[in-house]
């Protein structure tokens, strides 16, 4: 896996293998997640593979009633939110996924601090599979 | 480095125009660019001969994606029978004319130019709300519209970062909301020209009609709580912290400082202009700040010369309702967290301490994107020339206005501060 190169097709096809992975840079040890090509601290381009735990807090959140076409495709619809968050991660940089696991018709129930644990999602198969990041709240976890 | 910021020579606004903003089944880009620069021509006192304009800079988001052409520059040239001159697309996403007006005056700073048309068209109702939600998230974060997120999710997945961190509530955001129609009453250019009680009364008369359950709401602020007439589009964000579909063009003629008075008596100088970028959502240093909107500020507010506390009204990238509270704070207008406060108190309404938005803003005027910035500027001549008919600001001291617009999720902020005194 050390010979991909550390950029979007990559995270992607991390994804696919339901692993969450950022790059961190060899010249100064700085975390990116989605991996980048060039450290925007020291601007080494000389990368390895740093794989995250998916553990993280609730930072932000929308539950979507107006969904765009291909999430329409899914199924959802006005009668049918989804919920979308960002989550900081406990190894200090933050994600953008779905929120699974919470009540999208209830939104006010959903609380900023929450514990979540990522999840994947799977569409397709082979070289069609696209894979999508979502999060769910910890069981009995302090929120 | 270090030094003040400075254009090598001054620019003015010496005429403005736009045309109405709405959704049009029978108007396209040129016809909607056509009265922008109609008005905009015969708005300069003391006349301008259009052939004299030497080069045009024109912003446009994707009327490539939105009506399948692309190549606006020379499109709007040639309408105007401006070829063989220069024209330039610029794109900023949703800033994209204010590229256009920085672009211009920089090319007449350097000396290149003397006279310039700058301004902006876009044409966004004659596809589905679905298409259209599909080509503003070209200007979105790759990683955020893979998830599923909607503009108006980013900007609830932010509502929610904030009400959490400084106790806010989405009551809060009505006040932004009730405000913005209310001066959008008073302007004739605006697609919402009407008060939410007006609306309120329009739905009032159908549901009768219907032989429906008529409401009883009691102001404003109880039929924006009433899902029926407020729905939830993206939580925390409802039907009506949400801008509208809109079509429409809108421009200003810039000159240089020394030939301004071949023009008009009363220009308006450019007198700071910033601009910055930002990053993902997930990147970014704060969910409830924009890095790029404080760069930009930094930028005008050093070449100006001055603080947030000289700007005596502005108008504001509401293009949802928190959103206008994330600008003023971090144009500095308001310290971060206390906006809601400032807003609810009344602060920001055309007779407060700090007038938001005396337009509409994008909330009520309308929102073509590509035309939006150039928009507010015209907005901003007419108030600083005292010619903003019933929406005038009632102080007879008003020198300086500012215009902040944003593109794509605060990708590309842009500040720009004007005033009516050299």
């Amino acid at each position: 896996m050390e010979e991909r190169y550390f950029n979007d097709i990559s995270y992607k096809q991390f994804l696919n293998e339901e692993r969450l992975m950022g790059s961190r840079c060899k010249g100064c040890g700085t975390l990116c997640f989605p991996p980048r090509p060039i450290c925007t601290n020291c601007y080494s381009t000389d990368m390895e593979w740093a794989e995250l735990k998916g553990n993280g807090k609730l930072a932000g959140f929308s539950s979507i009633f107006v969904p765009p076409a291909f999430m329409a495709e899914e199924g959802f619809d006005r009668k049918h939110p989804y919920v979308v968050g960002v989550v900081e991660l406990e190894e200090g940089v933050r994600a953008v996924g779905r929120i699974v696991g919470v009540d999208a018709n209830r939104p006010e129930t959903i609380k900023i601090g929450t514990p979540v644990k990522a999840e994947f999602i799977h569409f397709g198969e082979g070289d069609q599979m696209r894979t999508h990041l979502a999060f769910r709240p910890v069981e009995g976890g302090a929120s | 480095m270090g030094e003040k910021r400075k254009l090598g020579r001054g620019v003015c606004i010496v005429g403005a125009g736009m045309s109405r903003f709405d959704m049009y089944k029978d108007k396209d880009s040129k016809q909607l660019f056509a009265e922008a620069f109609k008005e905009c021509i015969d708005s300069v006192d003391k006349g301008i001969d259009p052939k004299e304009i030497q080069a045009m800079w024109l912003g446009n988001f994707t009327n490539d994606f939105f009506i399948h052409q692309g190549h606006w520059g020379p499109i709007i040239s040639d309408l105007l029978g401006l070829p063989p001159k220069p024209a330039t697309r610029t794109e900023g996403a949703c800033a994209s004319s204010t590229l256009a007006v920085k672009d211009a005056a920089y090319a007449i700073a350097s000396g290149m130019y003397d006279i310039v048309l700058a301004g902006g068209v876009e044409e966004m109702s004659k596809i589905s709300t679905e298409a259209v939600s599909e080509g503003l998230a070209l200007a979105g974060s790759p990683y955020e519209v893979y998830e599923g997120f909607t503009f108006p999710a980013v900007f609830g997945a932010i509502a929610t970062a904030y009400f959490a961190k400084y106790g806010a509530t989405w009551e809060d955001l009505n006040y932004v909301t009730v405000k913005s129609h209310e001066n959008a009453k008073l302007n004739p250019k605006a697609q919402f020209n009407m008060t939410i009680k007006d609306i309120m009364n329009l739905r009032i008369e159908k549901y009768k009609k219907k032989g429906q359950p008529v409401p009883e709401w009691k102001d404003e602020y109880e039929a924006l709580r009433d899902p029926r007439f407020n729905p939830v589009v993206a939580w925390p964000m409802r039907l009506f912290d949400c801008c509208p579909i809109s079509d429409g063009a809108a421009c200003v003629l810039l000159v240089a400082e020394e030939i301004a008075h071949m023009f008009t008596d009363h220009p308006i100088y450019i007198i700071g202009m910033g601009q910055g970028s930002g990053r993902a959502l997930h990147d970014c240093p704060s969910l409830t700040s924009l890095e790029a909107n404080k760069h930009a500020a930094k930028e005008a507010y050093e070449m100006a010369g001055l603080t947030p506390k000289d700007i005596q009204f502005a108008e504001v990238h509401d293009c949802f309702s928190i959103a206008e509270l994330i600008h003023i704070e971090d144009l500095g207008f308001c310290k971060e967290g206390t906006a809601y406060r400032f807003v609810r108190e009344g602060g920001t309404r055309l007779n407060g301490p700090m007038p938001i938005n005396t337009s509409g803003g994008l909330k009520c005027k309308g929102h073509p994107v590509g035309a939006t910035g150039a928009a507010q500027m015209v907005e901003v001549w007419h108030q600083l020339r005292g010619e903003a008919g019933p929406r005038q600001i009632p102080n007879g001291d008003l020198h300086i206005g500012a215009s902040q617009n944003l593109g794509g999720t605060g990708g590309t902020c842009t500040f720009m501060i004007f005033s009516n005194e050299k």
